[in-house]
């Protein structure tokens, strides 16, 4: 007797969780295999809930040790390589080559690992003890903004995620994500490496569906401090400007071909950083000798 | 009036289970979702009752239950404050010129596991303080053992006191500790015949705290007795309830249970902490039409 395939429903990533969106609409994506699959057109109200689970997640995820986080970006890069095979069959289905999707798999792996690195490292290169002329210690450390609303690279199924994932969460910010409209399941696939990854519930959270309905709510709500957009849509590039500024988010516009190599490095964490300077009273300096 | 507890109704715990359900399908938007979220902004008991109180503390729950956010015009001040009976002093005396009531826990809050002697003293120590109302506890030991009368004797004598005062007393059954709703009907019972002004669910010392099949059972111990006296009783919902949502909700099932002359913080109270500022994080999503962050709210 002939089985019968189970196929998977693709629904959205909140707080560690695999809720279908609270809308109950979808969109259909026609596959190259003449299937067809209903993705979840979120709503504002997931989006609400996709912070709520985010803002929950940043105290814990920042209070983290560096290493420890690296750590965690290192094993979504294992749980990704274990999966290759199923990544590599479904960017397939969404219209890559065979040679197109092993570069776009491996080049993700190879970027998380590099972010991994960059954890417990990045503090180091951007902190400084500062000259004053009081008799303090002064200095300063980048911290983590808090939340972070991503839209993510409508061209890319998986590095464009991937790529501004990671730098984000390195630094220590929990992140919501719209995923590619036009290419959405691989997002879906990719949240379950990451719930399987140890990154605690909330860290990473990832709904799929229209950006030109979600760009405004994503820059208008108070309680998130930095919005990424990755596309060129000039108009909403104004809408989120325009919105951001009502609580003074921080505004970055990725448009970048994150397959070139060089789209990656610390400054992609530290954009996602405050700087924190210390003033800590000490004794006389000039009596002490020593001179910062 | 002769009662026997004994005879309390039985609680069709089902029934009850499938009412709460449709009260919180009920959808309250735009200018009633104000108001709602107004009125019950205005029905909590903003409470502190830890080891670790200072008068430092308290103080500034007080400036919160007057001004819980200047941010937003016309938010009514909330209904009162609830403390331990030696904070009682600094929270009337900070709390002075508004409309805010104090409320004092007493009678060996949170388990009651004391002589009746100390309770009462309990109590008064808090009264002489000026408390304007009295969260007492019920001995759950002797309720469970079946011993009605000594529970409904203690409730009489402490009223017998707050009367003297001119105070209003609540009375806390601990529901998580008394488990079945049949238990909490009965409690009920006792409670309003010994002449409680309020019943309330929780000391929000224990891990199970106030739901809303608990609440709607007391509700109904309520009515009943309106409806047969005409007097009406208070009930407090406490501990548990943090979320603005969670609060509509109460009020649906309140209004739809005994009505609109219980919409008033004379008749209901909602004990808890955190509820303010997720009440003021959705008036102000309502004010500005974007969603708010409590980094702009002050803490306590």
């Amino acid at each position: 007797m002939e089985r019968i395939e189970v196929l998977k429903t693709y629904k959205i990533f909140i707080g560690g969780q695999f809720p279908r969106t609270e809308s109950g609409r979808y969109y259909p994506l026609k596959l190259k295999n003449n299937m067809t699959v209903n993705v979840s057109l979120s709503s504002r109200k997931d989006y609400r809930n996709a912070v709520i689970a985010a803002r929950g997640a940043f105290s814990g995820w920042s209070a983290r040790a560096a290493f420890n986080r690296g750590q965690i970006l290192y094993r979504i890069a294992e749980m990704l390589e274990g999966r290759k095979e199923q990544f590599l069959e479904e960017l397939k289905q969404l219209g890559y080559t065979p040679t197109a999707a092993k570069k776009e798999v491996e080049q993700s792996i190879d970027r998380l690992v590099y972010y991994a690195g960059w954890c417990d490292k990045y503090q180091q290169l951007f902190s400084s003890v500062n000259p004053v002329a009081t008799s303090h210690f002064n200095f300063s450390v980048p911290e983590p903004m808090g939340v972070v609303a991503i839209l993510a690279d409508e061209s890319s199924a998986l590095l464009g995620l991937v790529s501004v994932i990671a730098p984000a969460i390195a630094g220590g910010n929990t992140c919501i994500v719209l995923a590619s409209e036009s290419k959405p399941t691989c997002s879906i696939t990719f949240a379950e490496v990451i719930a399987t990854s140890d990154v605690p519930g909330g860290v990473v959270n990832i709904v799929t569906g229209s950006r030109k309905e979600l760009h405004s709510h994503f820059s208008s709500h108070m309680d998130v401090n930095a919005i990424i957009n990755c596309n060129t849509e000039k108009d909403f590039n104004k809408t989120i400007g325009e919105n951001a500024s009502l609580n003074v988010k921080r505004v970055f516009t990725w448009n970048r071909n994150w397959s070139d190599e060089k789209e990656q490095g610390p400054y992609y964490i530290t954009d996602l950083q405050e700087i924190k300077t210390t003033w800590h009273p000490i004794e006389n300096i000039g009596v002490s000798g020593i001179k910062y | 009036m002769a009662y026997d507890f004994r005879q309390s109704p039985v609680v069709d715990q089902v029934g009850i289970e499938e009412r709460v359900a449709r009260f919180n399908t009920r959808s309250i938007k735009k200018g009633s979702k104000v108001q709602a979220l107004k009125l019950a902004l205005n029905m909590i008991d903003l409470t502190t009752l830890e080891g670790k109180d200072t008068e430092g503390k308290v103080t500034q729950m007080c400036y919160k239950a007057m001004h819980p956010h200047l941010a937003l015009p016309d938010l009514p001040s909330t209904a009162a404050v609830c403390v331990y009976p030696t904070m009682v002093k600094t929270a009337k005396e900070a709390l002075k010129g508004s409309k805010v009531k104090v409320a004092s826990v007493s009678t060996a809050f949170p388990s009651g596991n004391s002589t009746m002697q100390i309770k009462l003293l309990d109590t008064k120590l808090a009264l002489d303080n000026g408390a304007d109302e009295i969260d007492m506890v019920i001995s759950r030991g002797e309720f469970l053992k079946g011993n009605y009368n000594f529970v409904f004797d203690e409730i009489a004598a402490i009223k017998d006191l707050t009367h003297k005062y001119n105070a209003r007393l609540k009375v806390i059954f601990e529901t998580g500790e008394i488990s079945t709703l049949d238990n909490v009907r009965r409690a009920s019972d006792i409670a309003i015949y010994a002449g409680a002004d309020f019943i309330k669910t929780s000391t929000g010392k224990i891990g199970v705290a106030a739901t809303m099949p608990v609440t709607l059972v007391m509700l109904d111990a309520i009515k009943d007795y309106y409806f047969k006296t005409g007097i009406q009783v208070g009930m407090k919902p406490a501990g548990g309830i943090s979320t603005a949502k969670g609060a509509l909700q109460y009020l649906v099932m309140l209004h739809e249970t005994l009505g609109n002359a219980w919409l008033d913080n004379k008749w209901f109270r909602f004990g808890a902490s955190s509820l303010a500022n997720d009440l003021i994080l959705q008036l102000e999503k309502e004010a500005k039409g974007v969603y708010y962050s409590k980094d702009y709210i002050s803490v306590d």
